[in-house]
């Protein structure tokens, strides 16, 4: 449920690294075990995206060829997966990412004033992009499921609760 | 319980009884709460006795439109001899509810009960349960719950020792509101796009992989586990107000409120007394002035609405909105409600999935209209186009995603015009407005 960030690509006349296939030893294992789920092989679409996501931080296009590979699909049809889903990054985001929840209920209970406080201590300046020290990246989501403890952020699978503008620079001493 | 406080003496707490009680997580200390007595009941029933159980019981879908479950799980035929699929909604994401997350955090084991019961009533031998990929948490402790319960043979393909096959599978989903939409989940689970699906055909005859399916929310399905231990009269013997709402409903308060949290009370249970004495009343110095139900997809209650309303399907609806997944959203006189309802509309411009123009277009276009309006750059007209764009997004899309957006906006206009207004009237000079208007 995040806004598309506006994520810098990396920059003009670097050529994409080689593609260091995700699906083998562990992982490998975790798909085929993936695979006695379900009926069909595209249902694992889904959870084998995670296993790349959550091996490499992000969903690159050569991963999604494997993932196409594997399982008997087109990397174009894969793409046109990923780039539905919001939680899927198409590129390498700062080592913590930060999701705050500004949906109205949120919204109500100063939402606005967490986001603006976490842009100025990360020093990540405006939504979507990546503090200089690449440390940060701050996004804004839709609701979080969480909206009784507002503000909810997510810093990676990280759930934090009742954040307020002023113990936000607590918070982010947590993350090294 | 209203947890994270304690319990409040008018509660019934049934399904949130364990809420915060670590004991409850693990395998070893949920049986010893009495877990899996109701799965052992049940799978010495025959599954359409179960089924008639769940109708006696008068439960009703949780997950927002209220429809009886045991006559939901009636249309799935047994013996037609193909595979039948049981669908847990744990997708949670309508804006103002966190009930199945606390459900899944606290009791993992009474969903896997849940799913396994109900994958058996419909003759499933398959039951997904499928989780936003946001809830980390709940995401863990169920996959551990799933485990723990296959390794100790409850569920799986000699179902506690019965012979009886009953599977139960975790499913992460990786954000996107509208696959709480019961086709969109399907798809999104069979790995496509979570685009809604035309209905018919409805999910019991062509469903997940093309087979017939039930969908249900989680506390739908946990609640069965109650009804199956203490009878169907019991639950039914719940309800303060409409005999057609039974049982005990959760309902997540959030917004302008003393104590936000999750509280379960009776079908019936005043309003009033449940904003002001569970919840805690207004913050200091602040007064209520609006409340949103059942999640953002519903009508707005003024407070005169919702102080007279009875907690059950009919009470909201005679008092001018429903029941829904039973977010309570309350907002209080500090807010603006132009502006409360612009994000509101912003939320479902993000989240759809644009099969539709009316949807695709409207939410967007509603989006700036009341953007500008709160930006102090509104005319007159955009009220009257509002509510026409509105007219255009009801009953005319695959699903209700587009209704959902231009609900709040009616009842904004309708019970906060003047709001709306003052705004227009202070409108500061803008000439580019009134030529896109
Ligand atoms: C846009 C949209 C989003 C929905 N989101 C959810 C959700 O997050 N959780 C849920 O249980 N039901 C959700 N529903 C309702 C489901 O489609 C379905 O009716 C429900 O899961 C059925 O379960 P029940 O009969 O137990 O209530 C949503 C419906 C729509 C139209
Ligand atoms: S109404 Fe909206 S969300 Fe629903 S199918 Fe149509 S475009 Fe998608
Ligand atoms: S609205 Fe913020 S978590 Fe739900």
């Amino acid at each position: 449920m995040t806004h598309a960030p506006a994520l810098a690509i990396a920059p003009a006349g670097h050529a994409p690294e080689p593609h260091v296939p995700v699906f083998r030893g562990v992982a490998r294992k975790e798909l085929d075990e993936l695979l006695t789920r379900y009926p069909q092989k595209m249902a694992a679409l889904l959870p084998a995206l995670w296993i790349v996501q959550d091996s490499r931080g992000w969903v690159s296009d050569g991963s999604m060829a494997e993932v196409a590979e594997l399982l008997d699909l087109t990397p174009a049809y894969v793409k046109g997966v990923v780039t539905f889903y919001y939680m899927y990054h198409q590129h390498p985001v700062g080592k913590y990412f930060i999701q705050v929840c500004t949906t109205s209920p949120c919204a109500i209970c100063g939402a606005e004033d967490v986001v603006k406080s976490l842009l100025k201590h990360t020093k990540c300046g405006e939504l979507g992009s990546t503090s200089p020290d690449g440390k940060f990246t701050v996004i804004e989501v839709e609701c979080l499921g969480a909206c009784g403890f507002a503000t909810p952020i997510m810093v990676n699978s990280d759930f934090i609760e009742s954040v307020t503008p002023d113990n936000v620079p607590e918070i982010l001493a947590r993350f090294e | 319980m209203g947890f994270p406080h304690k319990l409040h003496e008018r509660e019934t707490p049934v399904l949130s009884q364990h809420f915060g009680n670590a004991e409850a997580r693990s395998l070893d200390g949920w049986k010893k709460l009495g877990g899996y007595k109701a799965l052992e009941k049940a799978l010495g029933m025959q599954p359409a006795e179960i089924v008639e159980v769940v109708k006696a019981s008068g439960l009703r879908g949780r997950g927002g439109a209220g429809f009886p479950t045991g006559m939901k799980w009636s249309f799935m035929k047994p013996g037609d001899g193909k595979p039948h699929y049981l669908c847990c909604n744990a997708d949670e994401s309508e804006p103002g509810t966190f009930k199945d997350r606390e459900i899944m955090r606290w009791t993992p084991h009474a969903l896997v009960e849940g799913c396994a019961i109900g994958a058996y009533a419909i003759g499933a031998e398959t039951a997904y349960i499928y989780i936003r990929g946001e809830f980390t948490e709940p995401l863990d402790e169920m996959n551990r719950a799933v485990k723990e319960a296959y390794a100790a043979g409850i569920i799986g393909k000699n179902a506690m020792g019965t012979g009886k096959r009953v599977d139960v599978h975790v499913h992460k989903g990786a954000g996107a509101y509208i696959c709480g939409e019961e086709t969109a989940l399907m798809n999104s689970l069979e790995g496509r796009r979570g685009n809604p699906r035309i209905k018919p055909p409805f999910p019991a005859v062509s469903g997940l992989f093309g087979m017939p399916t039930t969908i249900n929310n989680v506390e739908t399905l946990v609640a069965v586990n109650q009804i199956l231990t203490r009878g169907a009269d019991w639950y039914k013997g719940m309800s303060l107000s409409n005999p057609k709402s039974t049982g005990t409903k959760l309902f997540s308060v959030c917004g302008n409120v003393a104590r936000p949290g999750n509280y379960e009370v009776q079908m019936g249970f005043p309003f009033k007394d449940f904003l002001h004495d569970l919840c805690g009343g207004p913050l200091q110095g602040r007064q209520f002035k609006a409340v949103i139900p059942g999640g953002v997809s519903v009508p707005i209650q003024s407070m005169e609405e919702a102080e007279s309303t009875l907690m059950d399907y009919e009470g909201f609806v005679e008092r001018g909105s429903m029941l829904g997944s039973g977010g309570v959203i309350v907002i209080d006189d500090a807010q603006n409600m132009v502006k409360v309802i612009a994000r509101i509309a912003r939320f479902f411009a993000h989240e759809s999935c644009a099969q539709c123009t009316q949807c695709r277009e409207g939410t967007a276009w509603a989006t700036r209209i009341l953007d500008r309006i709160a930006d102090g750059h509104g005319a007159t007209e955009d009220l009257d186009t509002l509510l026409d764009i509105s007219e255009d997004m009801t009953g005319k899309t695959i699903c209700v995603l587009s209704d959902s957006c231009a609900t709040p906006i009616v009842s904004g206009i309708q019970k906060f015009r003047e709001e709306f207004e003052v705004l227009i009237k202070q409108r500061r000079f803008h000439p580019v407005t009134a030529a896109v208007a």
